[in-house]
Formats: structure tokens, sequence, C-alpha cells
């Protein structure tokens, strides 16, 4: 609990402190929510260092401290440190430098470690709306300019209206139950026919309130609106942070809460799966603003991930596709982090006094103007297309090879097309940054924040692409695997 | 103690690259001068392979193995190994020398983002190096496909007008390709830690070669079929060859270079490598064999008929490739030892000739910003030295006797023959085909007076210029008069193909045969023309009993 505790005396200490900084001086917000997170990953780092192997309980059994929920709390924290860096300019230039801004950063964050690690579905409940009501004010967070305003309003209009699904389907799920905690849930659950009506219309609305959380087609209506209004810098944070978080919360319901389901799940997720990877694929060839083009292709990869979630849920628990599609998932989020991060920091970067930057033909000539950031763009985008030895392809390499293991040939196949469409769109983004003429010259000024954002975006997506062995090592330690199966007849 | 000279070559270019980067942009010429340093060095450094390659061309197996397995990421078993055999010797040592001819090419030709074309010229040599250096299957994929993004920008940055295009196209034609191989080295990698005992999952290639081959049939051939197109797409091979005359007329001209020479050659070493001895009775099931050599058969022809009618001389070239790699892939899939020689020479001979023609299209498209055959003629006048390296190379690659391109295409030839006359005859056209094109445009350009007044101020070809030919000239040359030492170096890793694949059909019709006894005579007419001056007597009578077991 500690982590959470901490980041939100930082949140509140930012909001006092905003009160008693002059407006030239916001940077000092900025510095209190990355110290914040700094602190806050130390101590996640000294839970880890005392960690049972089988996790701590805490809170009357409602939430859970292990492996997989401190490997998730590391991800929310890089996100949000990414994100405070590459926020800060871009602030100042739309005159919207508010303590507020980071304050509520810091407690979408505690939200989500609510998520990860709880195994009560209130406290999931609860971390989920904190989450998302502190990004629902993100998004509007810039008051004057009309996207964003009219984007904060459609995510919390169908956000609400999921999260009331979801809730519904969690409340038929206790009735059946008796208790809220899932390990009781998973054991009531199984007791249960799987056919039977009330837990089929608990199963699905509960899953439409995930999938709307993941932005699976066809509850992916508000992303593209959400991500285009919304500020970059936030742009950024809620395709990673907040989507990695929305993942913990499906695999502690779907697979700690409702695995004996998974007869019933699994069909349905094949067809999102493949309307995922569809719909979002052919709608991004068409974009010509970067955002939401980045908007469908984080949509994409949703559609990729949970490809590997079928492999997973049609094979039998701790079987090599099982591990592989579940180190699979965890290692995208992981890489996802850290392109879709950078990509959109260089994104954030265009905006300047008087451009806004995120249409494609803003990126027009950005070699000239910016050769640094315009070749670690190139390094991101190739990245997100799954090419070698960026650090996308590993990701790839894992679901693909869990479908392969579990006999999914057909499904593979239509995945490695699909990638087909990713890199055409990416291309267009990184045509337009190489190949063509600037529509104005003179250098792009590129803050330091902005500076150490991006910068340690490309070496960790060069790093986890080149030499994968260490994070592979901590997604296998985060799962409990001391080193899979086959590896151990490996090394001997 | 392990020799890392692999290591060596294949990592000077990059460190060549990452030198570039310390340079300011603005001084071109140093950054001219470091990188044809690097890339002249990288030839040199490559030239100790030599004579230690040859002291061991008889030993079987890989050579110069470097890496222990598994010691890149041992979570998935994947490794840094490195190795050659005699065909990846011969590949190595035709890249290390275009890419160094390449890089001198540009001198003049590239005037603008100088910094960041060198930089991607030499991070593509190593990418090529590396593709025909890892024994590793992960290494193999990694390098196949971050080659593709250098290529890529080299055509879109620096290529002709309609360069975005081309580029587009060559990047996801070739990538989806490899994609569909990604799914093949995946099952690879899955069945291998199924069959093999204990379970280990391995990316390393030796490894696999001893379990992909008992892969069923009716699954085998579906792999096949996603490393073939993948393969074929690279080679290219007829009907996946549209991206190749786009890609090559917008390249500028060392990225033709490199792409004819060396990039091509992935396709048909992918074949020699992976698909035979993968697959032995997928490519040994005579639908599957008469399938690929129809294909090739149509590409030679196609590709030499559609060269003849071309007005761009550089597009006349880029066909010209298509014909001569169905050449490649025709002797690849003869499967036997004189095709597959014959086959791994020509690809050499390829990269030889046709790496020069693109240079002499090249140098007149730099000197008269055109390539349109109608706006030249009578340029021997003008350029007589140029006119007569031309000529030169012209007669190679048409495959003229005491030149390079006769002995490849006639050790092919003989291959096909052996294996069905049929294919030879139909193939032997291309070779006439390929005088007519070659020489009807020579005789447009060169002969004649000169008939375009812009045409009249034309300078001859620079030393610079001229030294981009010598080497190329004397390797046509050597490979034309004497071609015995590159027969020994194939002889060992060809024969090793061959054998394999011969066994393993035996294998299986042995299998077969307990099931249905093959009865004689049908085996006898079975092998018709076959029989002539093959090298594969001993394999016959199995041989036939595959294919008749497939055919049942």
């Amino acid at each position: 609990m500690l982590p959470m505790v901490e980041l939100t005396i930082f949140a509140l200490g930012i909001l006092l402190i905003d009160l008693m900084v002059p407006q030239g001086w916001k940077w000092i917000n900025a510095l209190g929510a990355f110290v914040g997170v700094l602190f806050s990953a130390v101590c996640v780092w000294q839970i880890q260092s005392m960690l049972p192997a089988r996790g701590l309980l805490g809170f009357y059994n409602s939430l859970l401290v292990d492996r997989f929920a401190i490997y998730f709390w590391y991800l929310f924290l890089a996100g949000a440190a990414i994100s405070i860096l590459a926020s800060v300019h871009y602030l100042d230039v739309e005159n919207e430098h508010h303590g507020e801004y980071y304050s509520l950063l810091l407690l979408s964050v505690v939200g989500m470690m609510c998520m990860a690690a709880g195994i009560d579905i209130v406290l999931i409940f609860i971390g989920l709306e904190l989450m998302a009501i502190s990004t629902y004010v993100l998004v509007g967070f810039l008051r004057r300019d009309r996207r964003s305003n009219e984007a904060a309003l459609k995510y919390l209009l169908l956000g609400a209206f999921s999260s009331g699904i979801f809730a519904y389907g969690l409340s038929l799920f206790y009735g059946i139950a008796g208790s809220t905690n899932l390990g009781i849930i998973a054991r009531a659950v199984s007791a249960q026919s799987p056919h039977n009506p009330v837990v089929v219309i608990a199963l699905l609305t509960t899953m439409v309130g995930l999938l709307f959380k993941i932005a699976a087609v066809p509850f992916h209506q508000w992303a593209p609106d959400a991500y285009e209004g919304a500020p970059t810098s936030i742009t950024g944070f809620m395709s990673v942070a907040v989507k990695a978080a929305a993942w913990a919360m499906l695999f502690r319901i779907l697979l700690f809460g409702l695995w004996p389901l998974r007869s019933v799940y699994v069909p349905v997720i094949v067809i999102v799966a493949i309307a995922t990877m569809t719909g979002a694929n052919f709608a991004a060839l068409t974009q010509t603003n970067t955002k939401r083009l980045l908007a469908y292709s984080s949509i994409a990869h949703v559609g990729y991930m949970l490809l590997a979630f079928v492999a997973m849920g049609t094979s039998q628990l701790g079987s090599a596709a099982f591990l592989d599609g579940f180190k699979g998932i965890l290692i995208y989020l992981l890489v996802y982090t850290f392109m879709n991060l950078g990509a959109f920091a260089v994104i954030t970067s265009l905006r300047q006094r008087n451009v806004i930057g995120d249409e494609l033909d803003d990126m027009a000539g950005l070699y000239k103007r910016a050769p640094v950031e315009a070749t670690l763009m190139l390094l991101f985008l190739l990245s997100l297309a799954g090419i070698p030895p960026a650090a996308g392809f590993l990701g790839k390499y894992y679901i693909f090879l869990s479908l392969i293991e579990s006999g999914h040939y057909g499904l593979a196949s239509l995945g490695v097309l699909y990638s087909l469409f990713g890199l055409y769109y990416y291309l267009k983004i990184a045509n337009a940054m190489l190949m063509r003429a600037p529509m104005e010259t003179g250098r792009l000024p590129v803050s330091i924040g902005m500076r150490c954002a991006v910068g340690v975006a490309a070496l960790a997506t060069i790093v986890i692409g080149v030499y994968p062995e260490p994070f592979i090592r901590s997604v296998n330690w985060s799962l409990g695997i001391v080193q899979s199966p086959h590896v151990a007849a490996v090394l001997k | 103690m392990q020799s890392h000279i692999l290591s060596i070559i294949l990592f000077t270019p990059l460190v060549g690259a990452l030198a570039l980067l310390f340079v300011p942009k603005e001084n071109k010429n140093a950054i001219r001068w470091i990188a044809n340093l690097f890339a002249f060095g990288g030839f040199l450094i490559s030239l100790p392979l030599v004579p230690m390659f040859w002291a061991q061309r008889f030993e079987p197996g890989f050579k110069f193995l470097e890496g222990t397995p598994n010691n890149w990421i041992p979570s998935i078993g994947a490794g840094y190994n490195l190795g050659i055999d005699g065909i990846s010797f011969l590949l190595i040592m035709l890249t290390t020398l275009l890419g160094w001819i390449s890089i001198l090419s540009s001198w003049t030709a590239i005037e603008n983002r100088v910094k960041e074309y060198y930089v991607w010229f030499l991070v593509l040599q190593t990418g090529m190096l590396g593709v025909f250096m890892a024994l590793d299957f992960f290494l193999f994929f990694v390098f196949w496909e971050a080659m593709l993004v250098p290529m890529y920008l080299l055509i879109g940055i620096w290529g002709g007008p309609r360069k975005l295009y081309a580029a587009i196209k060559f990047f996801l034609y070739t990538l989806l390709g490899s994609v569909l191989m990604l799914l093949g080295i995946l099952y690879l990698y899955f069945h291998h830690h199924t069959v093999s005992n204990p379970q280990v999952f391995t990316f390393s290639i030796p490894e696999l070669y001893k379990t992909a081959p008992l892969i069923p049939f009716n699954i085998a051939i579906w792999l096949f079929v996603a490393f073939f197109i993948g393969f074929a797409i690279k080679v290219p091979m007829f009907p996946f060859h549209t991206w190749l005359p786009d890609a090559h007329v917008e390249a500028p001209t060392a990225g033709s270079v490199i792409l004819a020479g060396v990039l091509l050659k992935m396709g048909t070493y992918g074949f020699v490598r992976f698909s035979l001895p993968f697959f032995p009775s997928v490519v040994s099931h005579p639908r599957v064999q008469n399938w690929v050599i129809v294909l090739s058969l149509i590409g030679i022809i196609y590709g030499a008929l559609v060269s003849l009618m071309q007005k761009d001389m550089k597009k006349l070239v880029a066909y010209s490739s298509v014909s001569h790699l169905g050449f490649c892939t025709l002797g690849i899939f003869a499967l036997n030892s004189a095709g597959l020689t014959g086959s791994v020479l020509q690809q050499i001979n390829h990269g030889i000739s046709t790496g020069a023609l693109f240079l002499i299209v090249g140098i007149l498209y730099e000197r008269r910003h055109t390539r349109e055959i109608a706006e030249y003629g009578g340029i021997s006048n003008v350029m007589p030295i140029y006119a007569t390296i031309t000529m030169i190379m012209f007669l190679s690659s048409m495959g003229l006797p005491l030149l390079n391109g006769f002995v490849g295409e006639f050790t092919i030839l003989q291959g096909a023959f052996t294996a069905n006359w049929k294919w030879a005859a139909w193939a032997a056209p291309g070779v006439v085909l390929a005088a007519a094109y070659l020489l009807w445009l020579y005789q447009r350009v060169f002969f004649g007076t000169v008939t375009n007044a812009k045409n009249e101020k034309l300078h001859d070809l620079t030393p610079r210029e001229i030294l981009t030919f010598v080497p190329l000239i004397i390797m046509a040359l050597w490979i034309g008069l004497y071609p015995k030492p590159f027969f020994q170096i194939l002889e060992q890793p060809v024969n090793q193909i061959v054998q394999n694949i011969h066994d393993k059909s035996n294998a299986n019709a042995a299998v077969n045969a307990q099931v249905a006894p093959v009865p004689g005579p049908t085996a006898a007419a079975e092998i018709g023309s076959d029989e002539v001056g093959s090298n594969l007597v001993v394999s016959k009578p199995g041989l036939t009993a595959a294919r008749l077991k497939a055919s049942n």
C-alpha cells in the first residue's frame, strides 16, 4: 500500500504547493510529481525485495501484492515519469500549466495500482473509477480548446455508461458468489454450469466493461476522439498506462476470477480480436491526423494482444502456449509503453506557439527541422510495426509463437497480414518526416524535458530489442516462472 | 580459440556508420573519405578469409563458427551464432566487394543529405552480411528484416520521381514474404521442441536441420509455401516480381547495384540454405518441383521478352535480372549438384555483371539525367573507354564463353538437362534473348554517329569510375577463364545438400516401399532420360520410388 499512499501524499502536496508557485515557475510542480514517482518506485522496489513468492495479502484479502502487481506498478510509474517529462514544455505552450494536471496524473496512477493489485471487485472498481475520473478531467484539461472539451464529454459519457454496465455484471457475480472476493467468485462460478443464463449475462456485461477499457472493437468508439482531443501528453499516457491498467484488470478478472468460464468467453474474444484488428487497421489507413492514426494503431495493437489471450484461453494452464501468450502480452505492454510514449512525445514536441502540430502535414520534413527527433521517431514507428531489432518485434514474436503453439494457424496468418497494414500507415508518417519538404523552415525548438523523455523511450526501445534477455527474465519472474519449463532444458 | 573474423567483417561497416555520426554534416568530403575508407577496409578485411577458407574448402560442415548456442537470449533459445560454408563464403565476398564499389560509385552521384546516405549504406552492408553469416534463425530474421529499413530509406530519400511509391511497395512486398516466413520459423522452432529429446527450444539452424525433415508431408508443404513466398518475393520469381522494376528504376545507382547484386541473392540463398534442407520431401515431390521450375522458366522467358521492349535502360537491366534469376532458381530446383553449383555461381556472376550494368547506366544518367534509350546514339565516339567496358560487361551478362556468365549458365543448363531435358530446352532461348536485348541496346546507344547534340560534349570515364569497374572485370575474366577454384569451393556444401535431399527422400520411400512395393519396370520408365551424366546415380531408384509414392 505504501507506494499508493506516497503518491497520494505527493498529489495533494502538489495542489498545495501550486498555490504558492508563480506562473513562470510551474515546472516545480512537474519536478514534485517526478520526485513522487521516483519515491514511489523506490517503495515498490523495497516491497519487491521483501516479497514472498506467493505475494502479500492485505486489507481483508482485497489487495494482493504479488509479482504480477509489482510488474504492472513499475510499468505505470515508468509511463507516468515519461509523460511528466514530456508535459512540462507542452503545458507552457498551451498556457494551461496548472498543478492539478500533475496531481490528477499521480492520482490516476494510484487508481491503476489498485486495479493491478486488487483481487476484490470493489477495490478494482474503486481503482478503476479513480483512474477513469482523473483521466476524464485530464482529457478535458485544455479548457479553451473545443476539441478537448468535446473529447472529455464523449469520454465521460461513454465511460460512465460502460462503468455502469461493468458494475452491473460485477453485482451479478456478487449475487452468485455471495462475496466480492475474486477467489471466492472463482470457486462459486466453477460450481455453476457455464451455460447458466445468469452466469452468462454476468460474464458478458463484465466483459463489455473490460473490453471498453482496453478499447476493443466494437467498444472502441471513444478512443479516437478522446485521443485526438486530449492534450497530446495525456494521449500518450492514456494509450500506455491506462491501457496497461485495463489489461491488468482484465487478467485479474478473467484469469484469476472467471477462468472456469473460459469456454464461454474465449469464442467471444476470438470474434472481438478479429473485429478489432480489421476495424482498426482499415480505419487507420485513411487517417490524416497523426494522433488519430496512432489511436487506431493502438486499437490494432489491442487486437494482437487479444490474439495472445485467445491462445492462453484455449490451452492448459501452465502449458507452453499459455505461458508464452501471457509473457507476450506482458512484454507487449512493456515495449508498447516505451515506443508509443516516445512517438507521442515527438508529436507533442511539434506543438508550438502557433502550430497545433498533430496533422500528418505537420510532420513533413521533420528531418530537416529536428534530425534527432525524426530519426528516433522512425525507430518508434518501426518498433510499432514490429520490425527487428526494435523492441516491438519481441512482443509480436511471443504473440505469434503462442498462436502457433496452440495451433491457431489461421489467426496467426491473419495477424501477420494485418501487421502489413500497420507498416503501411506507419510508413506514411515516416515518408512525411523523412522524404517530404518541410512546410516551414527553422529548427524545431525541443525542451530538455522532452529530450529526456524521447531519449529514455528510444533507449528502452532499442535495448529491449537488442538484448531482451533481462526483460524476458523479469516477465518470467513476474509470472512466477523461474525459467520457462522448456528453457530449463536448454540451460541444463 | 575461436576465430572472430566473421564478426570483424560483419561489424566493420557498422563501426563506420557510427564513426560517421560524429562528423559534421557540412563536411561532405570528409564524410565521403571516411565512408570509402570503411567500405574499402571492409573489403580488405574480408580478403584474409579467402586463403583461410581455401585451406579447409573440402571439410564438411560450417566453418569459422562463432558463439555458442543460446548465448544471446537464453530464455528463448536464440544465439549469436555465425558460420559459413562455401555458398555463403562466395556471397559474403561478393557483398563486401559490391559494397565497396557502390560506395565508391556514389562519390559524385549523391549531393544532398550525404551523411545520412553513407550511414544508411554502411548499415545496410552489415545487415546483408549478417543474413549470409547467421547460423541462428532468430539472428537471421533480425538481419533479414532490419536490412529492409536502410534499403527503404535509400530508395525513398535518394530515389527518382516516384520514389515514395517504390519505397513503400518494396518494403510492403518484402515484409509480406518475411512475416509468412516468421510463422514458418516459429513452427519449426516449436516442432523441434516437440520431437527433440530432451525437449529443447532452439533457433540454431544446424539443430533444426536435424528435426525439420521429420515434419509430415501435409504440414511441410504449407511450411514450404510460407518460406517459398518469402524467398520468391525476394528473388523475385515470376508472379512476385512486380516490385522489382519500380524499386530498381527509382533507386539511386548504388542502391540498384546492391539491390540486384546482393539483395536478390538472399532469396536464392534462402532456397539453398533453408528450403532444400528443411523440406526435402516437398522439394523432391515432382509436382512441387514442376511448379517451381515452370515459374522459373516463365521468369526466364518473360523477363527477357519484357527487357526487349523497354525504352528505359535501367528498366531493361531490371527485367533482365528477373530472367537471370530465373536461371538461378531453375538450377536450384533441378536438385542435382550441377544445377545447384551452377546456380550459386550464376548468383555471383549476376552480382558482378548486373551490378556493373547498373553502374554503366548510372554513369550515363549522371551525365545526362535521362535513361531513355532514344536519347542516345553513337556514344562510342565520345566515350571510347566507357564503350569498351560496357561491351565487356554486356558480353559477360549475356553468357559469352570465356566470360563468367557462360560458365554459370552452362552449368545450370547442364543440371537442368540432367534432370529433364525439356527444362533445358525451354531455358535455352533465354540465353539467346539475353544476347538480343543486350546487343540491340548496345547498338542503339553506342553505334552510329552521335544523333543527339547534347551527347557531343560527354566526357569519358574518370579514373575513379574506371576503378569501380576494374575488380568486376577481373572477376568476370577469372570466373570465365578458370572457374575451377569456385567449383571446388562449392563442391562440398552442394554435394551435402543434394545428398541430404536424396537420403531423406530415400528414407521416406523405404518406409513407403514396405506398404506398397514399387514395380520395377515402371520405376525404370520413370527415370527416362534423367540418366545422362548424373552425379546422383546412387540415389536414383530411391528418388524415383519417392516420386511414385508422391504421385500415388
